[in-house]
């Protein structure tokens, strides 16, 4: 089975972003750059698959710019096989970004896509149950589990409350939540190889997919900033203070 | 203009979401209409029937939407959507699963999580994790949005008097199946709906441990949250996870337990309206945001402030 993985480039998790100066968005020069925390947690779920034998090649496709390649090149030294980057200068919707896995989808038919359930730059939480509208596919949104046998997949979700397991007919997308798995680290040996595995570029042209968005972003401002209190002594005056100013209890 | 609202519900019961969600439509103007799906929704239909503000309920009643499956229900939502020029439905689990699902077959761009209407065709939305705030103006001749409940009070679940409507579209796609689900039982209110909410983090040390919050938030009438790091540390299950991507909590009160507060968290609980931290790092950066701090021993101030209360 093939398993298509796809992986965002963004702001690495652990950067405080500020807002520029003219509102035009966040200053990303000089910042940090990795793989999406939830775009890593798909890509050792593919891995996975692969080594209980189910999943016998794992393509890995991002969108983005020339420098996407970086995060391909980890994806391949964690265990993907090849890499697609469909490259992009422009910031992309989640939309233009689904119509283009669409068209990698078609391309290499796999059986299984698996995508982080949101990029914590945008924090849309669109892009695969985009691609499951847009392949027609079956979709199991936030997974923290993920059994492949025969020509289905039980995925367990993180729901409101509580789990929910749903059983999806392959072909399907898959998205995943922080518990599915802990991704693990490259080794060196392992990224010396994967400098060494096909990376392949396209572009939205090539894939005759138009990325014209019916969103536009006017400003983008820093949000109202929350003033530190003060320190009580001991409970008793955090008490006192809860009934008599803040009056919450 | 007019406004198709996805009402959040269990079959049984309708979501207190979803009154938050219609406030946004409001907001919007024009003719609000709820869409209830599921299976045996009669009363859902019926509680729909009486928001504030609602003029018609639509109600598609079938065994392949009782489970809230996307492919099942996203079809029924886009079919109906084309004929209104907004459809909004709240940002949970359900709604997020959903949404952008009939964004994508009606060929629009969705707009996630608005916490404000600036005007029936520009939001604000948080993006990185809260750390800015965009201003986004859609074209779309649909507009498809999930709202977030902290950004909207909610309108009265009384006083409307909307006439119902069964619609008979869509049925089961034949792609998917419900095979079960595992729900938190709790006595305790729903963490987003709750008046206050206790968290712990790291600083619990253990699962077990939690049990001092438990007491302290049932004595309170409290919703207990956990930061990702006592999730990931595997103390607590992911649902009751606050933050950026857990649940976004906006209650009168919110009691930080050994939280440091990284930005993650922060994302999901900084629009409390009163907020206490307890901590014995008085560097912790969980103190810059809070109302009240203490600098304390969680296993000896939690107990205190537990009889005290």
């Amino acid at each position: 089975m093939k398993v298509l993985v796809a992986v965002k480039r963004v702001v690495d998790y652990n950067v405080k972003v500020r807002v520029k100066p003219d509102n035009s968005g966040v200053d990303l020069a000089n910042v940090k750059m990795s793989m999406n925390p939830f775009c890593e947690i798909a890509v050792e779920e593919a891995v996975r698959l692969k080594e209980k034998g189910v999943a016998s090649e794992i393509v890995v496709v991002s969108i983005g710019p020339t420098q996407a390649q970086e995060q391909l090149r980890t994806a391949l030294a964690l265990g993907a096989d090849r890499a697609i980057l469909v490259e992009s200068a422009d910031e992309l919707n989640s939309l233009a970004v689904a119509k283009l896995l669409k068209a990698v989808v078609d391309k290499e038919q796999p059986q299984l896509v698996i995508l982080g359930k949101q990029a914590i730059d945008s924090d849309n939480n669109q892009t695969g149950q985009m691609l499951a509208a847009l392949t027609g596919y079956a979709q199991g949104t936030f997974a923290s589990k993920v059994e492949v046998s025969g020509d289905k997949a039980n995925v367990t979700r993180e729901i409101d409350g509580g789990l929910q397991t749903v059983a999806l007919n392959l072909p399907a997308i898959v998205t995943t939540d922080l518990r599915l798995n802990e991704p693990r680290y490259a080794s060196l040996p392992n990224i010396m190889k994967a400098k060494k595995k096909p990376l392949e570029t396209l572009t939205p042209d090539a894939l005759g997919v138009s990325t014209a968005s019916t969103v536009k972003t006017l400003k983008v401002e820093a949000p109202a900033a929350r003033g530190a209190g003060i320190k009580v002594k001991s409970v008793a005056e955090l008490v006192e203070k809860l009934k008599t100013e803040a009056k919450v209890i | 203009m007019s406004i198709l609202v996805i009402a959040e519900n269990t079959n049984s019961a309708l979501a207190p979401a979803t009154l938050n969600t219609v406030a946004a439509a409001q907001k919007i103007g024009g003719d609000i209409h709820v869409l209830v799906a599921g299976q045996g929704v009669g009363a859902v239909a019926e509680a729909a029937a009486k928001i504030a503000g609602v003029a018609k309920v639509l109600v598609a009643d079938n065994a392949a939407f009782a489970h809230q499956l996307p492919e099942n229900v996203a079809p029924l939502v886009a079919e109906l959507g084309k004929a209104y020029s907004h459809v909004l439905a709240a940002a949970t689990s359900n709604g997020k699963n959903i949404l952008p699902r009939v964004a994508a077959q009606l060929d629009v761009d969705q707009i996630s999580e608005i916490v404000s209407v600036e005007s029936p065709d520009t939001f604000k939305r948080p993006i990185y994790a809260g750390n800015a705030i965009a201003t986004v103006q859609s074209s779309a001749a649909v507009k498809v949005i999930t709202v977030r409940a902290t950004g909207f009070d909610p309108v009265a679940g009384e006083g409307g008097s909307a006439a119902i409507e069964n619609v008979s579209a869509g049925g089961d796609a034949g792609k998917s199946a419900f095979v079960g689900e595992e729900l938190a039982k709790s006595d305790r209110p729903e963490l987003t709906a709750a008046k206050i909410v206790v968290s712990g983090g790291r600083g619990m040390q253990n699962g077990d441990n939690f049990k001092h919050l438990y007491t302290l938030a049932d004595k309170l009438g409290a919703a207990v949250g956990a930061s990702r790091a006592a999730v990931d540390a595997g103390f607590v299950p992911n649902d009751m996870q606050v933050g950026q991507t857990g649940k976004i909590v906006a209650p009168q009160l919110y009691i930080a337990v050994g939280i440091s507060g990284a930005i993650q968290h922060l994302a999901g609980m900084k629009d409390s309206k009163v907020i206490v931290a307890i901590n014995k790092d008085e560097e912790a950066p969980i103190f810059q945001v809070a109302d009240y701090g203490l600098v304390a021993d969680l296993f000896e101030a939690v107990p205190e402030l537990e009889k005290l209360v």
